[in-house]
């Protein structure tokens, strides 16, 4: 079992936005933890065989090969995000290997904190090599008292080798003066899965990301699930999008949003370039106060044999759902709480059940301030 | 239990029933029936509080206490209960997650309630989602059980049901109006919305009710008014204004 992380400098407060993030400082139900605070690296270790987690410096240093997965799948060149992570001389991040054949049962836990006023960097790079199944929980969270707030850039390659699979969950707890503009992209080969998930329940001034899984092998898979509530003033620009290249790849992109206030603009786009690929999009959207759910779903076909289908909606919370539920002896406030969180429970097929619980768990501790 | 006195409804600008007398003792069940859209359900929707169906005039009593305005979940509170013919669907909401919402006690065995109606294996199911017509009924008589009201409301209990679910629907629907039970020990009370009367044979029922254009027409025997509305259809109850 890996050593308990000490985080000295943090508050409790800091600490409990840390878990609220799925971090688990005393490492129980992890096997091996990354944590960054601001540009300082304070944690990398796994303890489970096979799996490696190292700094982005470090694990150049062990592997040379590793310039062949470095700014291979997103550009350096592709905006200024990712021109200002190229341009650092420096670069942080961690790097995830889960050798050939290797798989771990309790999660990594990677923990990027931002703790002052600047803009916090990463570059990650996680490797599932053939037959690997490779479960990453990743909690990015600023502390409680960010002065003007702040940004946090981060590069996400992952590489999901012949029958081997990634899962990557990813809960945002950030606060309404940060800034985030996460920047990955991912290759599936033959018979790979790829699973992406996104919680996001807290306030934060704009998050910009779009993801991309090119499914390269033949019956590779990925899926991108996406739970976010959007709080006033927030600007969430989120999408994700599926390259189905590989006979019988297939796609999923499930979004769930909510807006109290904040615009969401929720993209999607699954591109069929293979007879004998399937994809779904689908995005749900409930507009609980005045604010903006902008749902752009595409779908694109370019070869006989290809299936993609999608559904969007945007609406209200049903009247006669509150009222049925009411009738039932629930005050109004908890009709609506629990019809709400009934629409944020979306059941990821493929996730170990701890991650499932830890995304069920950020969806709890919204639905206690009555979401 | 149940008094309503001189009671209008609107539904929108629609005055949709005029001047409903009707009074339900306690340990009575209670039959009403009617054509296709004279107000039965709209009777049922009113006394359990949709704020759809706007009191104009007149009041509703429960156990004493004028409940006229007062919302669904008091109403709830207090021990009014309804099976509804057309429940909506709630995605993502789990059976087994409504049932623990509003479980007063918190006390029940869901689980095994779940099983005397054939539903447990609907638990983490979302409500009402691609449930056939008996399970839709068996999900609300599930959810009756668990709320175990002192006057339930039953909006057609067997429609859409077949024969065996009929049995079993009935069977329980008469076990939470204590039919189980002597007459004079009788504490729960009912009102029924019946086309086909099936449900009558596990009910018992004490008084029956013709509705027509929003108005109580007549009382008397349910099996009585039931055998003539088989016989002779409802022609002649629009046309008789006898109360």
């Amino acid at each position: 079992m890996p050593s308990h992380i000490t985080t000295p400098e943090l508050s409790k407060v800091d600490q409990e936005r840390l878990t609220q993030s799925g971090i688990d400082l005393d490492m129980k139900n992890r096997c091996g933890s990354f944590l960054q605070m601001d540009q300082d690296v304070v944690h990398a270790e796994c303890s489970q065989e096979g799996i490696e987690v190292l700094s982005y410096s470090n694990a150049f240093e062990k592997y040379a090969w590793l310039k062949d997965y470095n700014w291979k799948m997103v550009s350096p060149d592709k905006d200024d995000v990712t021109k200002y992570v190229a341009a650092q001389k420096n670069p942080k991040g961690y790097v995830i290997i889960a050798h050939k054949g290797s798989s771990n049962i309790l999660p990594i836990q990677a923990c990027l904190y931002l703790g002052k006023d600047q803009i916090q960097h990463v570059h990650n790079i996680i490797i599932a090599e053939e037959g690997a199944e490779l479960h990453i929980i990743s909690g990015c969270t600023s502390g409680a008292h960010v002065g003007k707030g702040g940004a946090h850039y981060g590069i996400s390659e992952f590489y999901v080798k012949k029958n081997a699979k990634i899962s990557f969950t990813m809960i945002h707890n950030w606060s309404e003066n940060i800034e985030v503009y996460p920047r990955s992209a991912s290759v599936v080969e033959e018979n790979g899965v790829f699973l992406s998930n996104y919680v996001c329940m807290q306030p934060v001034k704009k998050v910009q990301m779009y993801p991309t899984a090119t499914l390269k092998g033949a019956n590779s898979v990925a899926r991108f699930s996406s739970i976010v509530i959007a709080t006033p003033g927030s600007l969430m620009d989120l999408g994700s999008r599926a390259i189905l290249e590989g006979v019988g790849a297939s796609a999923e992109l499930i979004t769930r949003a909510i807006t109290k206030g904040g615009t969401i603009i929720s993209r999607g786009h699954i591109n069929g370039k293979t007879a004998g690929t399937r994809g779904h999009l689908e995005c749900k959207g409930l507009i609980l106060k005045d604010g903006v759910i902008y749902a752009i779903p595409e779908i694109e076909g370019s070869v006989v044999g290809t299936e993609l289908s999608h559904e969007a909606a945007v609406g209200k919370l049903a009247k006669d759902e509150i009222e049925y539920l009411m009738s039932r002896g629930l005050d109004e406030d908890e009709a609506t709480a629990t019809i709400i969180r009934g629409f944020l429970d979306v059941k990821i097929t493929g996730l170990p059940e701890a991650l499932q619980k830890q995304i069920d768990a950020s969806i709890d501790e919204a639905e206690k301030s009555g979401f | 239990m149940l008094q309503i006195k001189n009671l209008y409804v609107n539904v929108g600008d629609k005055e949709v029933l005029h001047d409903i007398n009707l009074h339900i003792d306690d340990g009575e069940t209670h039959v009403l029936l009617g054509p296709n859209g004279s107000g039965k359900t709209t009777l049922l929707m009113t006394l359990m509080g949709y704020s759809n169906y706007t009191v104009t005039k007149g009041t509703i009593t429960y156990n004493g206490e004028d409940v006229t305005n007062m919302h669904s979940n008091e109403r709830a509170k207090r021990g009014i209960g309804m099976l509804f013919q057309r429940p909506p669907t709630i995605s993502g909401l789990k059976l087994g997650k409504m049932l623990t919402a509003i479980s007063r006690t918190k006390k029940e065995n869901i689980p095994e309630l779940a099983k005397s109606v054939h539903m447990d294996k609907f638990l983490e199911r979302d409500i009402n989602k691609g449930f056939s017509g008996g399970e839709i009924k068996r999900s609300e008589v599930l959810q009756l059980m668990i709320q175990n009201p002192d006057f339930v409301m039953l909006d057609e209990p067997e429609s859409g049901v077949d024969l065996e679910n009929i049995s079993l629907i009935g069977t329980t629907i008469g076990t939470l109006l204590e039919k189980d039970k002597h007459r004079a020990n009788r504490k729960k009370s009912g009102l029924v919305i019946t086309h086909t009367g099936y449900i009558l044979d596990y009910l018992d029922a004490d008084k029956g009710h013709v509705m027509c254009d929003g108005q109580i027409r007549c009382h008397g025997n349910p099996r009585e008014i039931l055998k003539d509305i088989k016989q002779r259809g409802y022609k002649e109850c629009l046309e008789c204004r006898h109360t």
